[in-house]
């Protein structure tokens, strides 16, 4: 077994380690979680495990899914998300996965949706240097040339402007797990972590 | 109480200090600060006003600031830190704010904080 849960980022805080020095941490909500089904190389083509969370009520959910839960005899969940894994044939369907899989001290891999930005310009959203404030500078925070003439007459795809910032995917390694309260499970991670808050983060645990 | 206090106050119940004296922005206060020299551990004496006070849960400051040889000198405190022996008041202020940022401006006789009998 590898390692993995879902969880909602509930917020930041600090707390003392044994060296009396303060340390933030990110308190998320993980687990408890359950196995809704397999993924197996010989039948889906890659092998994989699939976690619900969150208990949803039936009427929320949707026909197809309802089945899908019923086939496979599990708990109706209102996340799902499917990690790939080496050998899905350790994981049993119905089997619970808690926060109790991970200690202190352990690294991980944060997965999270970061904040959305909005429409950003491209010194917030590319780091671009910008011109003068003052002394008759007439450019501020425009993005300048965004390339050459009639050669190739033409922006190049890929060329750093304004727009949409943020919402995407964020993925953060070497995270450290600070505590673990398995009877709230919860699971404090050292540092920041994307997106805003009660949103969904999914943890791994990496291999050593 | 948002869902991180509650979280604090059940899963780091434990870091808390409990007998904090309660006091004030203007009371003078002496912190004993734990310091680490090396091998040695002693106990340093902060002594100073209060001139605010932020609640956030565990991680709630406090700061204090006293003359030091003519020059302000203000630190700020972690109110639950372990790095603190302990907090004594020893003059309770009488003042009309929560925060007394005006005394950085204040010189001399004008940084005086009455006292309240």
């Amino acid at each position: 077994m590898t390692g993995e849960i879902i969880g909602r980022k509930i917020g930041m805080t600090q707390l003392f380690d044994k060296e009396r020095n303060a340390v933030v941490v990110t308190a998320i909500l993980a687990g408890p979680c359950w196995v809704t089904g397999t993924r197996t190389s010989k039948k889906d083509g890659y092998s994989a495990v699939q976690l619900g969370f969150e208990e949803g009520k039936e009427k929320k959910i949707n026909k197809p899914q309802r089945g899908y839960f019923k086939k496979n005899n599990v708990k109706a969940a209102r996340v799902l998300k499917e990690f790939r894994v080496d050998n899905s044939q350790e994981y049993q369907v119905g089997q619970e996965i808690k926060v109790d899989l991970f200690k202190e001290g352990d690294v991980v891999t944060i997965v999270g949706v970061s904040k959305g930005k909005g429409f950003q310009g491209v010194i917030k959203r590319h780091g671009f240097k910008g011109g003068g404030a003052s002394h008759g500078s007439t450019f501020h925070r425009a993005p300048g040339s965004i390339g050459a003439s009639s050669s190739p007459s033409r922006v190049f795809k890929g060329t750093k402007m304004p727009g949409r910032m943020g919402g995407e995917k964020v993925t953060l390694k070497k995270m450290k797990v600070v505590k673990i309260d398995i009877e709230n499970n919860l699971i404090m991670i050292k540092g920041g972590i994307p997106g805003v808050r009660r949103s969904l983060v999914t943890i791994e645990k990496v291999n050593k | 109480m948002s869902l991180i206090r509650t979280i604090e106050k059940n899963v780091l119940k434990e870091m808390f200090k409990e007998n904090i004296p309660s006091f004030k922005s203007g009371d003078r206060l002496k912190v004993h600060i734990k310091v680490v020299e090396g091998e040695n551990k002693r106990i340093q004496i902060f002594e100073g006003d209060v001139i605010c006070r932020k609640n956030q849960g565990l991680g709630s400051t406090f700061t204090v600031r006293k003359i030091s040889g003519g020059i302000g000198v203000e630190r700020t405190f972690l109110l639950h830190s372990p790095n603190l022996d302990k907090i004594e008041v020893v003059r309770i202020g009488k003042v009309r704010r929560a925060a007394l940022y005006y005394l950085r401006k204040k010189i001399g006789k004008a940084a005086r904080i009455k006292e309240k009998k």
